[in-house]
C-alpha cells in the first residue's frame, strides 16, 4: 500500500485568547478554558484563506517530500471554507506549487474530515498505478458564530500529505484505512449561510464519539491491532476535550496522543485539525512507531488509518517546518476587533 | 459584478510562483519576466526561470492612502526587494512582526492580494515575508 | 532636421486649484485665449496645435481632447493631436510643437496642456494616476504614486542621510513663492512642523509633501525666431529640448535615488544650449512629491548627490538665490493639473525671462531651465530657455 512520502502544514501567525472573546460576550473564560480545553486559537490574516494556506502547507510538502511537483498526479483540497463556492480551491494549489497541467483536481467537503478523504482517494490512485504520487490537504479557515460556543475554537490551520509508493522514499506506510460513515445531522452550513449551525449536545455521543470509536474499533478489527499496539495517537479534536475522552474510552494514554494534541493552543482548524495532529506526530516519532489517526467530519463519518513510520523519516527531517515552529512563529495576539477585521466581518464601506 | 478576469489570468504563473525568465545569451535575469532583454535585444533568448523568492528589501513605504481595491487592506507595507536570484521587483511586505527595515532578508509567501467586492474574484499574489 | 531657432511668442495660464466654476472647455479657453491674445496672433495663423493631456478619460470621461481645444479656440479646422506621457505630457507636447517649428514644417503652433482632475473622488484620482507607473505590477498591487516616491525618499535619506525636515523644506519654500503667484492653487504659507505633522500617506511622505490635485490648463504660442518679433517684441528662445525615457517600473532602474531619464535630458539639453547647470537662473522642476524636487535638483547638476536637501533647507534656491527654484510654487504650491504642468513651467519661464512675474521676479533672469517628469521617471523632459536680446 502507499505511504506518505512528505508532509507540510500553515499556520496563520494571529492568535485570539479565550479570554478576549469571553469579555465581549461577558462569558466565563476560565469556565470555558476549563470546560473546553483550549486556551486561544489561530485567526486568518486579512489576506488569508483556505486556499493561501493550502498552498503554503502544499509547498512545505513538496519541499518536505523532495520530488519534482510535476510528477504529482493528482491535487485534493478538503475545506469547509473554500474561497469560491464554485471554482476549486485544488487548481490555486496546483498552480502555485507547480504540478504542470496533467493533474487530477478536485475540491473536497466533509465537515472537518475532507482532508483524510482525500487522502484515502490518493491512495487509490497510487496503488492502482494511475498516478505516480498524490497530494491532499486540509486546510481552512473555520467559522463560528459570534457569541457560540464554536468561537472559542473555530481556527485557521492545514496540513499537505503527499503519497507514493517508492519504498525509498515513504516516511511512513500506510498499513490500513477504512471509514465508519453514517447520515447524521449534527452539524451543517446550507449554501449560503456564512455561519454553521450544529445540535448542542447531540453533536456529542450520537456524533463525534459514535463515529470515531466506531471507526478506530472497526480499523483495530481489521488489522489485529489494539491501542497498546501503538506509540501514538491522534483524534479529530474539536475541542480539547473530545479527544482526550475519546482516547480513553478506547484504552489509549494521554502520552500516547500528547504530540498531536494541538486545539488546546491552536483551536480547531477542521479539516486541518487530525492532520495537523499527524504532522505534529510524524515530527517527533521515529522509524518503526506505529501511529493510529481517526479523523471525524460531521453529518458524519470517520476515517481511520493505521500508519508506520519508516526509516527513510529521520533522513528526510531536516527538511521540514516542525508543526511546533509553526505554533511559535512570529505569534501576534489580536484583539477581538482585529479579529472582526480580518475575518472580513467589519469593512469600510 | 462583472471584470474582466483575463488580465490575472495571463500572468498567474509570474504572480502565484514568481516564473520570470532569463535571457540566454547574456545571462541576465528578469522579473516580471520581459518579451526582449534589455541587453541583447534582437539576439535575446529568453528562457523561463523560476525565483526562490529569497530577497532583501531595497526599499519601502507604507501606503495609508490606498487606492479603491485596496480600501480595506490599509495601511499595508510593499517594498522594492532585490532577489537573491537576480533582479529588483516590487511587492507587498507582510507585516509579521519581524523588522521591515533596508536590508531585511524576506522570502516569498502566498496571499490574497484584493478580493472584487462580494461577488467578484479574488486575487492570489506573491508577497514577501520578513525571514 | 533642424533648421531653424524656435521662440515662444505668447503665453497664457488659466488659474490653478479647485476650479468648481470650470470644466475642460473653460480651462482651456482660459489659458489658451490669454495665449492667443499675448503673442498677438489670429486663429488663421495657427498651423498646429499638440494637446497635452494624461487621463481627461478616467477625470472626465472626455477623450479626443486636442481636437476639443482646437474647436474651443474658435481655431477653423486646424490640425490637433493629444500628446499623452503621463505627468510629462505638457513637457512632451512642447517638445513636439519645438520639433514642428524647428523643422521647419510649421510656422505657428500652439502648445496647450490641460487636466481636469477634481470631479473624481481622491481614490479614483490615485487609480487614474497610478497608471502612469506599471499598471500590472505597480499599481495592481495597491502601489500608488505618493507609494513609489516615498521608496525613492526611503532610499535617499538611507543612502545620504537627507531628513524629512529638508523634504518639508521644499514644500515651506514653494508655497512662499505661490504666495506670490496669483494664478496658483495655495496662497498659505506653511510651516516645518505642519508639513511634518500632517498625515502621512507613504511613509515618510506626508499629505504636505505631495502636490495636489489640481484642475488647470496652460498653452503657449511657438514661432521661428527669426520672424518672432513681427508678433511680439520680447520673444524668448527655446535654447535646447530634449527628453529620455527609462523603465516604466521603478524597481527595475539602476538607482531609486534619482531619475536616470532626467539626467540624461539634461545633460543632452545643456550640450544643446552650450550652456552649463551654473548658468541657470531659474529653473521650475517637477517636484510631485517634496522628494522629487531634491532629486531634481541633483539630477539636473545643480547639486551633487546627496547635497540638495540641505541646500533647500539652507535656503540657497529661493527667488533671492543665485539659483531660484519652482518659482510659480512648483507643482506643490501652483498646483499639479497633470496634464497642464509641463506647459506652465514653461509659461512661468517666459513670464521670468521677460520680467513679467510681479512679486516673485527674479532678478536679472537670462537663462531658465524646465524639467518635467512622467511616471515615476519613465519620462523626463528638460526645456532651457534665453533672452533672445
Amino acid at each position: 500500500m502507499a505511504g506518505i512520502v512528505g508532509y507540510g502544514a500553515h499556520l496563520p501567525i494571529y492568535r485570539i485568547k479565550v479570554e478576549e472573546i469571553a469579555k465581549v460576550w461577558n462569558d466565563d473564560a476560565s469556565a470555558i478554558k476549563n470546560g473546553l480545553n483550549i486556551s486561544e486559537k489561530t485567526v486568518p490574516g486579512r489576506d488569508e484563506d483556505a486556499a493561501t494556506i493550502a498552498v503554503e502547507a502544499a509547498r512545505r510538502a513538496v519541499k518536505h517530500a523532495g520530488i519534482p511537483a510535476t510528477q504529482i498526479g493528482a491535487v485534493y483540497v478538503g475545506s469547509e471554507s473554500h474561497p469560491y463556492a464554485v471554482k476549486p480551491t485544488a487548481t490555486i494549489v496546483m498552480e502555485a506549487i507547480g504540478t504542470g497541467n496533467n493533474v487530477m483536481c478536485a475540491d473536497l467537503e466533509f465537515a472537518c474530515k475532507a482532508g483524510t478523504a482525500g487522502i484515502q482517494m490518493a491512495i487509490g490512485l497510487v496503488d492502482s498505478n494511475m498516478i505516480k504520487y498524490g497530494m491532499s490537504i486540509g486546510s481552512d479557515t473555520s467559522q463560528g458564530r459570534p457569541g457560540d460556543a464554536l468561537e472559542y475554537t473555530a481556527s485557521a490551520g492545514g496540513a499537505a500529505f503527499i503519497v507514493g509508493k517508492e519504498k525509498n522514499e515513504i516516511i511512513a506506510n500506510i498499513l490500513k484505512t477504512i471509514s465508519y460513515t453514517s447520515d447524521t445531522p449534527d452539524f451543517w452550513r446550507r449554501e449560503g449561510a456564512s455561519f454553521p449551525t450544529h445540535s448542542g449536545r447531540f453533536t456529542g455521543e450520537p456524533g463525534y464519539f459514535r463515529h470515531v470509536i466506531n471507526a478506530s474499533k472497526l480499523l483495530f478489527e481489521e488489522t489485529g491491532m489494539k491501542p497498546s499496539d501503538f506509540k501514538y495517537a491522534v483524534f479529530h479534536q474539536p475541542n480539547g476535550k473530545f479527544p482526550t475522552n475519546a482516547a480513553k474510552q478506547l484504552g489509549f494514554s494521554e502520552n500516547q496522543i500528547k504530540p498531536g494534541l494541538l486545539t488546546p493552543i491552536i483551536g480547531n482548524t477542521y479539516s486541518g485539525s487530525s492532520m495537523l495532529g499527524l504532522a505534529a506526530t510524524l515530527d517527533v516519532a521515529k522509524a518503526g512507531d506505529m501511529i493510529l489517526v481517526t479523523s471525524f467530519g460531521s453529518g458524519a463519518g470517520s476515517d481511520s488509518f493505521a500508519i508506520e513510520v519508516t526509516e527513510n523519516t529521520d533522513g528526510k527531517r531536516k527538511r521540514i517546518v516542525p508543526v511546533s515552529a509553526l505554533i511559535e512563529k512570529d505569534r501576534k495576539y489580536i484583539d477581538y476587533s482585529t479579529y472582526l477585521k480580518n475575518r472580513g466581518s467589519i469593512m469600510k464601506t | 459584478m462583472e471584470k474582466p478576469s483575463a488580465s490575472l489570468w495571463r500572468k498567474i504563473k509570474a504572480r502565484y510562483n514568481l516564473i520570470g525568465n532569463e535571457c540566454k545569451n547574456c545571462g541576465t535575469r528578469y522579473f516580471p519576466p520581459r518579451i526582449v532583454c534589455r541587453k541583447c535585444g534582437r539576439k535575446s533568448k529568453m528562457s523561463d526561470f523560476k525565483f526562490n523568492g529569497d530577497g532583501e528589501i531595497v526599499s519601502f513605504t507604507k501606503i495609508s492612502v490606498p487606492p479603491d481595491t485596496f480600501k480595506d487592506e490599509a495601511p499595508y507595507f510593499v517594498g522594492v526587494v532585490k532577489l537573491a536570484e537576480g533582479p529588483q521587483v516590487e511587492g507587498h511586505i507582510i507585516d509579521n512582526g519581524g523588522k521591515i527595515a533596508i536590508g531585511t532578508k524576506v522570502r516569498a509567501a502566498f496571499r490574497k492580494m484584493y478580493v472584487d467586492g462580494d461577488e467578484g474574484l479574488i486575487y492570489y499574489h506573491y508577497k514577501f515575508e520578513p525571514v | 532636421m533642424y533648421v531653424r531657432e524656435v521662440a515662444v511668442i505668447g503665453v497664457g495660464l488659466s488659474r490653478f486649484g479647485e476650479r468648481w466654476d470650470a470644466g475642460l472647455k473653460e480651462l482651456m479657453a482660459e489659458a489658451g485665449l490669454h495665449a492667443i491674445e499675448d503673442a498677438k496672433i489670429t486663429s488663421d495663423d495657427v498651423e498646429m496645435i499638440y494637446g497635452g493631456t494624461m487621463a481627461s478619460g478616467s477625470f472626465t470621461g472626455q477623450e479626443h481632447v486636442a481636437a476639443l481645444m482646437s474647436d474651443q479656440l474658435g481655431f477653423k479646422n486646424v490640425p490637433a493631436v493629444r500628446i499623452e506621457n503621463a505627468c510629462a505630457s505638457g513637457g512632451s507636447a512642447l517638445r513636439l510643437g519645438y520639433i514642428a517649428v524647428a523643422s521647419g514644417i510649421h510656422d505657428i503652433v500652439v502648445v496647450g496642456g490641460v487636466e481636469k482632475m477634481t470631479d473624481v473622488t481622491s481614490s479614483e484620482a490615485t487609480s487614474a494616476l497610478g497608471g502612469a507607473g506599471d499598471q500590472e505590477w505597480e499599481l495592481f498591487q495597491g502601489i500608488t504614486f505618493p507609494g513609489l516616491y516615498a521608496m525613492m525618499a526611503r532610499r535617499h535619506m538611507h543612502d545620504y542621510g537627507t531628513t524629512e525636515e529638508q523634504l518639508a523644506s521644499v514644500a515651506v519654500k514653494n508655497h512662499d513663492n505661490a504666495f506670490k503667484n496669483k494664478y496658483a492653487q495655495f496662497h498659505k504659507k506653511l510651516t516645518i512642523d505642519e508639513v511634518i505633522n500632517s498625515k502621512m500617506v507613504a511613509d515618510p511622505l506626508k499629505l504636505l509633501d505631495c502636490s495636489p490635485i489640481s484642475d488647470g490648463a496652460a498653452a503657449l504660442v511657438l514661432a521661428p525666431l527669426e520672424t518672432a518679433r513681427k508678433y511680439n517684441d520680447t520673444p524668448i528662445k527655446i535654447l535646447a529640448s530634449e527628453q529620455a525615457s527609462d523603465t516604466l517600473r521603478l524597481a527595475e532602474r539602476d538607482s531609486l535615488t534619482g531619475i536616470k531619464a532626467t539626467s540624461i535630458a539634461a545633460q543632452k539639453a545643456y550640450k544643446h544650449a552650450k550652456v552649463s547647470a551654473n548658468d541657470i537662473d531659474l529653473a521650475e522642476v517637477h517636484d510631485c512629491f517634496t522628494i522629487a524636487e531634491i532629486m531634481a535638483m541633483e539630477d539636473l547638476g545643480f547639486y551633487k548627490k546627496g547635497e540638495a536637501g540641505k541646500a533647500v533647507a539652507d535656503g540657497e534656491t529661493t527667488l533671492q538665490s543665485k539659483l531660484a527654484i519652482n518659482t510659480s510654487g512648483g507643482l506643490k504650491g501652483c498646483g499639479h493639473p497633470v496634464g497642464a504642468t509641463g506647459v506652465k513651467q514653461a509659461v512661468e519661464v517666459v513670464w521670468q525671462l521677460r520680467g513679467q512675474a510681479e512679486g516673485r521676479q527674479v532678478k536679472d533672469a537670462e537663462i531658465g531651465l524646465t524639467h518635467n517628469v512622467g511616471g515615476s521617471g519613465a519620462t523626463a523632459v528638460v526645456h532651457i530657455f534665453g533672452r533672445s536680446n
